[in-house]
């Protein structure tokens, strides 16, 4: 075939690109070569127009074992164990086919960490959805969400947190963003490497077919009016061939006979075999006539880029092909030997006897182009930074506000949702979804994790840089709300189109963000994704850069929930509450305003309310640690009454402070915990916060079945138990 | 007490069955993959919960058809002791061990929740260490719950004491008479879709399915 301008275009390269492709090769590529270009140089594979910022990450550590690059990061937490984990995003197909789309997802990211050796302990999903009322957020609310149950349960992983917002900027554009978190000893860690000349290249898993094909190009490009006949790129999962090949990889790699395993995800049988091989400074010659094929008739541009899932690219050593067929065939899955490892740096693809592909592996993989982006400071932020209170009038009932953020589906219980996830398969899980993080135990060990999800993308969106740094410090403080000490971090950052001078500005000063707040708080970003194209004619959806946050429990049994425990202990509000009401809640939702600047952060008041709140979490003292966020100070507190399976408990709050009162009571200041304990601790936490110099407030004590504030909220817990817990059903299912 | 372990391709429980009876009996449990023919000594087999074949098809139609079906079942005419959890009791169900069906829960949805049962029988070497009629509380995490039998059928298990758990309050998956686990006639086969496997530690919230495994022993 004729290569010509046209089908270049199509392919997604640009010109410019196209005059590299052809210094490289010194020659005209061929119709396979360049579909390998294609798939290697989109945006979603190279990430060209991103890595020049992503390099500004902390990624090193003395945790640190495994920085990005890999499958996934790694971290050690003692013992010998290390925890292996990773988010990504799988936007677009979700927002085309919701099932589908949100099963593949959890598909891929659980790939992500077993092809690492590592067993995965828990999944957490973070989605956005368009407005309530928009004809297709239910539609793909429930396709996203039975997806993602569909795919985990059938994987007995639990699904154990996440977060799910609905907002009108993802209208056009929604988020599917999926966490995957493995355990693993330290000392058998597997790497993507192909290495030593003559070694086997072996594939597993699921026959190749005709889907998903140019799925990473149309990841890498806007929406528009023909989207939906984008369908057939998206993949079709099946969790049972996964459980299948995620148990037989896991006894493979228990032998010594693997060399380097990668997944193919992105890109399929093009990407791991290129980048394997140039990790490892080596070639690889690829037999397609031995790729298992699903179809007859396939063609040789076809097999390289399906992405079929549920299919694995590992090396061995020489003498292991008799033991590798075994268990393969113990599991009844597809094996075979599709290539070979040979010397120098290039991948060449045979089919029926023809050389149809002969590319090098470092110009494509590791030198693929970078783009510096023009960026531009974008016009709305003077409109949103230019606004004041000034004409926003005090609500008459402060109650029928709480009731109204409480019964807001951004704020209600999403027991709707993790209801038709398996949380507990496993039986590790100790706090279950609902609370500030959820906990894992790690049996053979006195250690927990806690791992959280968490972006407020309005912050974002009026200020990129420190939305950033908040969503770190937020889910730094749901960690460590749970007991857990803040350790490492996976990111994925969802923006618009990066050839948008105002977006790659946005882009840029987030990640900016996220480095600082990653450097104070001392989690380094071990893993993350990068989703540009977010965006449809035009209308990009607001920055949303989700952190995934690990931390580690010395003692399991010191872990913290949010809600309150016995009425007559005492609350305390670690933090202060300052004049800050941009971006909050309760701006959007009572005044349907989106406007001034998000709260600001004091660092060594926020690591002074952590460092004291975690000494009494492990000193034993706390009853219930809950971050404030969305919602205020009279959220968290109606939470903490409210959010007990067990029964709802009150409180008696006694708010002495001279802000204006809605925004005492609904601002959203950061660097702010709610606590409860005896009284008899009282003393202890006050000595703590003292020698940290954390601002320390006695609010008042929990009672049995009202939730009183001064003379602003005089509400039964009961009730708001009721809103709170039906309206998520009532509002979007 | 030997328990064995079987685990079909997809069964996804079973790591935490064998945590659980290796726990309480203090023994090495046998895990025992579907190709197997023939058992080791054994006192208790449990057919854990999961994804047997995907579920494809129907929950545990084509688990009924594995190489170690047959073992399991003149195992249980000996008289061992079968139990079977979640898509276990959907196993048993296919196989005939056990009486009735089990079919969509009536929302059509996947439910992870905790319920509360009310022990109906506590005359079985699986819940001999219950008080009689107690509550107790454990997980249930499925798609098809929803107990199923013709009404002569269901006479008959009902007379003759074969609802072992039954839901207390809510019915969460629209099953007759709220059954959520059933047994044999002789009482050595047991079927039932709550977990006891996960509520076996306090630090997991509870000990309620603890005494199951201690009955068994």
């Amino acid at each position: 075939m004729k290569i010509t301008a046209e089908i270049v275009k199509e392919h997604g390269l640009s010109p410019e690109e196209y005059q590299h492709i052809l210094k490289i090769l010194g020659r005209e590529p061929t119709f396979v070569e360049l579909g390998i270009f294609s798939v290697m140089w989109s945006e979603h594979c190279s990430y060209k127009s991103s890595r020049i910022h992503l390099k500004k990450f902390p990624t090193k550590g003395p945790q640190v074992l495994c920085e990005p690059g890999e499958n996934a990061g790694i971290v050690d937490i003692g013992d010998g164990l290390a925890i292996v984990f990773k988010m990504e995003s799988h936007n677009h197909p979700s927002f085309i086919e919701p099932y589908q789309g949100a099963a593949t997802g959890v598909g891929g990211i659980l790939r992500d960490i077993f092809t690492m050796g590592a067993r995965p302990i828990a999944l957490l999903d973070s989605l956005r959805f368009g407005h309530p009322d928009h004809p297709k957020t239910r539609y793909l609310l429930h396709g996203v969400v039975a997806g993602i149950a569909g795919y985990g349960n059938c994987m007995g992983i639990p699904t154990v947190g996440g977060e799910v917002y609905f907002d009108e900027s993802y209208n056009g554009n929604i988020l599917v963003n999926a966490m995957c978190v493995g355990l693993v000893e330290k000392d058998k860690i597997f790497l993507a490497t192909a290495k030593g000349e003559g070694n086997p290249v072996f594939y597993v898993g699921s026959k190749t077919g005709r889907d998903g094909i140019h799925g990473a190009t149309m990841a890498s490009d806007v929406f528009d009016d023909s989207s939906e006949s984008k369908r057939p790129t998206v993949q079709v999962g099946d969790p049972f061939t996964e459980k299948l090949l995620m148990e037989a990889c896991l006894e493979l790699m228990s032998s010594d006979d693997v060399v380097g395993i990668q997944d193919m995800g992105a890109a399929g049988l093009t990407c791991s075999t290129l980048e394997m091989g140039d990790k490892g400074n080596v070639g690889i010659d690829l037999d397609l006539d031995k790729v298992p094929c699903r179809e007859e008739g396939m063609t040789p541009y076809e097999l390289m880029l399906s992405e079929s899932q549920e299919r694995m690219l590992f090396v061995a050593k020489k003498d292991s092909e008799k033991r590798i067929h075994k268990i393969f065939e113990k599991w009844d899955l597809d094996v075979a030997v599709v290539g070979r490892v040979v010397k120098g740096e290039t991948v060449r693809v045979f089919h029926q006897g023809e050389c149809v592909a002969q590319v090098p592996t470092k110009p494509i993989a590791q030198e693929a182009p970078q783009h510096d982006r023009p960026m531009r400071q974008p016009a709305y932020l003077k409109k949103t930074e230019n606004f004041s209170l000034q004409g926003i009038p005090l609500p008459k009932s402060y109650g029928e506000v709480l009731k109204r953020l409480l019964g807001s589906p951004n704020l209600a219980s999403k027991h709707w949702v993790w209801r038709q996830y398996d949380h507990q398969v496993g039986t590790d899980t100790v706090v279950l979804p609902g609370s500030d993080a959820a906990v894992m135990r790690l049996k053979g060990t006195q250690k927990g994790i806690a791992v959280t999800t968490d972006c407020n993308s309005r912050y974002c969106y009026l200020d990129p840089r420190w939305g950033g740094i908040l969503a770190v410090a937020e889910a730094a403080r749901n960690i460590v709300c749970s007991g857990g000490r803040p350790l490492a971090v996976t990111d994925c950052l969802n923006f618009g189109n990066p050839e948008d001078p105002e977006i790659m500005w946005q882009f840029k000063e987030a990640v900016e963000g996220i480095a600082e707040g990653c450097r104070i708080f001392g989690t380094p970003v071990v893993s993350g994704n990068v989703s540009f194209y977010n965006e449809t004619k035009g209308q990009a959806i607001y920055p949303t850069p989700t952190i995934g946050m690990i931390g580690v429990l010395d003692d399991i049994k010191t872990h913290t929930t949010q809600w309150f425990k016995a009425s007559g202990d005492i609350i305390v509000l670690l933090g202060e509450t300052y004049e800050e009401w941009g971006g909050s809640e309760y701006l959007k939702l009572i005044h349907n305003r989106v406007a001034g600047k998000p709260p600001s952060i004091n660092f060594q008041r926020e690591l002074a309310v952590q460092k004291t709140c975690l000494q009494a979490i492990t000193g034993g003292w706390l009853h219930s640690a809950h971050d404030c966020s969305e919602g205020g100070l009279a959220v968290a507190l109606a939470e903490s009454c409210i959010s007990r399976d067990e029964g709802v408990l009150g409180a008696e709050i006694r708010l002495e402070n001279s802000l204006r009162q809605d925004i005492l009571l609904f601002g959203e200041s950061a660097s702010r915990i709610l606590v409860s304990l005896s009284e008899k601790h009282l003393p202890e936490l006050q000595k703590v916060a003292r020698i940290h110099d954390c601002p320390f407030e006695v609010l008042g004590v929990v009672s049995s079945g009202r939730l009183q504030v001064n003379s602003l909220i005089d509400e039964e817990t009961k009730g708001l138990r009721e809103i709170w817990m039906t309206a998520f059903e009532r509002k979007v299912v | 007490m030997k328990f064995g372990v079987v685990i079909f391709p997809g069964s996804n429980c079973d790591r935490d069955c064998v945590h659980v009876a290796q726990t309480v009996s203090g023994n090495k449990v046998e895990s025992l993959w579907h190709k197997e023919t023939s058992l080791p000594r054994l006192d208790c087999l449990i057919i854990p919960g999961g994804f047997s074949y995907g579920d494809y098809l129907r929950p545990g139609a084509i688990a009924h058809f594995s190489p170690i079906m047959p073992e399991v079942k003149a195992f249980a005419e000996r008289g061992g002791l079968v139990l079977g959890i979640c898509n276990g009791f959907q196993i048993l169900v296919e196989t005939g061990l056990l009486p009735g069906a089990l079919m969509r829960n009536v929302s059509l949805k996947f439910i992870c929740d905790r319920v509360t049962l009310e022990i109906e029988n506590n005359k079985l070497p699986f819940t001999c260490r219950y008080p009689a009629h107690s509550l107790v509380s454990m997980p249930i995490a499925h798609m098809e719950g929803n107990y199923f039998a013709d009404s002569e059928t269901l006479k008959r298990i009902e007379d003759n004491n074969q609802v072992v758990f039954r839901y207390h309050g809510d019915n969460p998956n629209g099953s007759l008479h709220s059954i959520a686990g059933v047994c044999n006639e002789k009482g050595n086969v047991l079927g039932m879709m709550p977990h006891p496997e996960r509520v076996a530690e306090t630090l997991l919230g509870g000990q309620d399915g603890r005494l199951l495994f201690e009955s068994i022993i």
